[in-house]
């Protein structure tokens, strides 16, 4: 039965429902016990921000606490996932990633191919990204592009409860290596989640409002920045398609295209970077694939390409905003071809 | 009410993430803002935002045909509504001069709140007044908190499977509806609410769908029919009228065949069991179908209008089976459906037996493209509706003529 639970109460209960199910699935990483066993605020913990709480007392031994050492435990859960393990280690934020980079793009992302389809590597690393949490350069980073680049990795951006306890089952039984971003400022986000297991298939895109004038393609915290943009410019009489991707890899070329097909106007939103990035390889497939639809040059609305900036002021400037998206909207809407 | 399309949203309007169960996280909205006005002056009728399925806890008025001043009389045209699922217009229930207009265009109205007033010329200003503003306070104040909510889902262990239904209406004879394969209780939004007006209207989500558990065991009619059963005795009925639609037909027939005792009237529409003939194709598609692409041609030959289903609708159906579960329970329905490409399950050997002991109704759609209405004719004893143009969901596309079949069984059971 559906009831309202949080994006942060979705991923715990998708751990703890496969954890139940499937003995070979553990979790672990930094703090995701959380002090559990000893006295204090501590044991209110589990993950930085609470994820993982209560499964340690649920699940004894298979929550792992672990060294602060990303390269080191992140090792220990791809190899553990090549011996028959279906570990969810949980890398506190993207932006660490960096000592750990050759476990997962060199190692976990290519033994099924280095092996001839006879290794499977069933591991999901969980990482928070993006801005917002005045968290600074080093820990606010939307690193997602980097592992979309990858071949052998799959990549999940849920964006609402609903999605991101799917997403999560679907990757722990997933075969594939799973790189598996939470955003920080959705955590709090409440939702309908029903109760049972289930799971929402990677490679399929959602259309979460529908539109004829423009498609606005988006995915993580920039749907529900979308939306809000959508919600305005719906006043002003352009109705817009909002697609969230869900997953960059695999990507949901055909959700995207035929609503180009019917718009004529694209409009991406990424909180990443502009170089390299989602928006830039959604913009290209519009280019290759549906030019001929096409009415307006295809608009992006990303973050600039700078380091997120800590003071606050320049903080909310560099996240996207729904009147950056409306402008952009506008933009390609004006376009008469 | 006259839905224009079950479950159709208008284009450029914000769809919730799909998942068949969102309504139930809602409390059910209360019903005792209705007529909230009637304290003032019993000259004064309040017009109230209407509830159209058990999960509507607010409307939108997109825009009044009537006027103030205007004379409606029953069954005029009064506001176009919407809500989250579904759009449809307001019909008049009461007859008089529309004196105010208090719901505007646009705002959001809790179900059941005063959205204008119906009252004669005699009537002062001042009486109008008092209630406007009494009207408006409830409409300012939006829905009702978790207290304030009337019955939620209830569930009942049945056979050890968890069984989930829900109920409105407080007086009358108890109706049960029994929805049909790969459906669920919501599938009779447009009816339950309409039918508790003069009974106590339940409906159930069988074993394998909805909130329901989902193993079916052997997923034959009677298996089911245990469920339905179950809820009776859980609600505390002796007797119940049975509305069941396709599989849930069978599933009505069935739960008669067993208890006849307990069964008041049957009402089947586009029932299991009656023919050898039915669409195969279509019970094997849905239960295989794994993504919107495969599902939305199998899901529109429910409708004798294909454009009616929407991608809501089959965003909704798909979350439904990607539930654990789901898939094993629809496969094995299948089973129990299917001899081949023929059907599997007798339902009319059990309606001749029950013979005239219990008024028998059949309801199909001239156009249904799963079950043939030719079947109609081999259900002894029935009287026979024929809804024209509509598909195998009548009680979706043509509610109204459905919910007249439905109360006409009823007062045959005296």
């Amino acid at each position: 039965m559906a009831r309202t639970i949080t994006y942060r109460e979705a991923i715990n209960e998708a751990l703890a429902q496969e954890m139940e199910r499937d003995e070979s699935v553990i979790v672990m990483g930094e703090d995701n016990a959380g002090g559990e066993g000893s006295p204090g605020e501590m044991d209110a913990w589990g993950g930085v921000l609470g994820v993982t709480k209560g499964l340690y007392h649920r699940f004894p031994g298979r929550v792992l606490d672990t060294p602060i050492s990303e390269s080191a435990f992140i090792g220990a859960a791809i190899g553990a996932a090549t011996a028959g393990m279906r570990p969810v280690a949980e890398l506190m934020f993207v932006d660490f990633m960096g000592v750990c980079f050759d476990q997962i793009y060199n190692q976990a992302a290519k033994f099924r191919y280095m092996f001839g389809g006879k290794a499977v590597t069933p591991v999901v690393i969980r990482t928070m990204y993006g801005a917002g949490l005045r968290a600074a350069a080093q820990h606010s980073q939307c690193l997602y592009p980097l592992f979309t680049h990858i071949p052998g990795l799959k990549v999940v951006l849920p964006s609402t409860p609903y999605d991101a306890k799917g997403l999560l089952m679907q990757a722990i039984r997933d075969d594939d290596p799973v790189m598996f971003f939470e955003h920080k400022a959705l955590y709090d986000l409440a939702g309908p989640v029903p109760e049972e297991g289930y799971v929402v298939p990677f490679g399929e895109a959602s259309v979460v409002r529908e539109g004829g004038d423009v498609t606005i393609v988006a995915l993580g915290r920039m749907v529900h920045t979308s939306l809000e943009a959508a919600k305005q410019l719906a006043a002003d009489g352009v109705e817009c398609e909002v697609i969230d991707l869900r997953t960059t890899s695999p990507l949901d070329e055909d959700t995207v295209l035929e609503s180009v097909e019917a718009t004529g106007r694209l409009v991406v939103v990424d909180e990443a970077h502009p170089r390299c990035s989602v928006a830039t390889d959604i913009a290209a497939l519009a280019a290759r694939k549906a030019f001929g639809a096409l009415r307006a040059p295809v608009e992006t609305v990303t973050a600039p390409h700078t380091p997120v900036p800590f003071s606050n002021t320049l903080e909310d400037l560099y996240v996207p905003d729904a009147q950056r998206i409306v402008n952009a909207v506008k933009t390609v809407a004006q376009w008469a071809r | 009410m006259r839905p224009q399309a079950p479950g159709r949203t208008p284009r450029g309007r914000e769809a919730p993430q799909g998942c068949p169960g969102a309504e139930d996280q809602l409390p059910e909205a209360s019903e005792a803002p209705a007529r909230e006005a009637d304290k003032y002056d019993e000259r004064i009728v309040a017009v109230t935002m209407p509830k159209w399925g058990l999960s509507m806890q607010l409307g939108k008025i997109t825009g009044w045909i009537a006027a103030e001043g205007d004379d409606v009389s029953v069954g005029d045209d009064l506001a176009d509504i919407e809500t989250e699922k579904i759009a449809g217009t307001l019909e008049a229930a009461d007859a008089g001069t529309l004196r105010r207009i208090i719901a505007r265009v646009g705002e959001d109205v809790p179900v059941g709140a005063t959205i204008a007033l119906i009252a004669p010329a005699s009537v002062s200003d001042d009486d109008l007044g008092a209630a406007v503003q009494e009207a408006r306070t409830v409409i300012d104040a939006g829905v009702p908190g978790e207290a304030a909510g009337g019955p939620a889902v209830e569930t009942a262990e049945v056979d050890g499977r968890r069984i989930s239904y829900a109920g409105t209406g407080q007086d009358g004879d108890v109706v049960l509806l029994v929805h049909g394969y790969g459906g669920d209780r919501n599938s009779w939004l447009f009816l339950q609410e309409p039918l508790a007006a003069q009974h106590r209207v339940y409906a159930l989500d069988l074993p394998g769908h909805g909130t329901s558990a989902k193993d079916v065991g052997d997923g034959s009619a009677g298996t089911l029919a245990g469920a339905v059963l179950g809820v009776l005795d859980a609600i505390g009925a002796g007797r119940a009228h049975l509305v069941g639609h396709s599989l849930g037909g069978a599933v009505a027939v069935a739960t008669a065949a067993r208890d006849p005792r307990r069964i008041s009237s049957l009402t089947l529409i586009a029932p299991a069991g009656f023919g050898p003939e039915i669409n195969a194709g279509y019970l094997r598609g849905f239960a295989d179908a794994q993504t919107r692409r495969e599902l939305k041609p199998v899901v529109g030959q429910l409708f004798a209008d294909e454009s009616l289903v929407t991608r809501q609708l089959v965003d909704d159906v798909l979350a439904y089976k990607r539930l654990d579960g789901v898939s094993a329970a629809l496969h094995a329905l299948v089973g129990a459906l299917l001899d081949g490409d023929s059907q599997r399950m007798d339902s009319a050997a059990a309606v001749a037996e029950i013979g005239d002991a219990v008024p028998v109704t059949v309801v199909w759609g001239s156009a249904d493209r799963i079950i043939p209405p030719a079947q109609a004719e081999s259900v002894a004893g029935a009287v026979r509706h024929l809804v024209d143009g509509a598909g195998h969901m009548p009680h979706m596309e043509r509610p109204a003529e459905v919910q007249a079949a439905i109360e006409e069984t009823i007062a045959r059971s005296g």
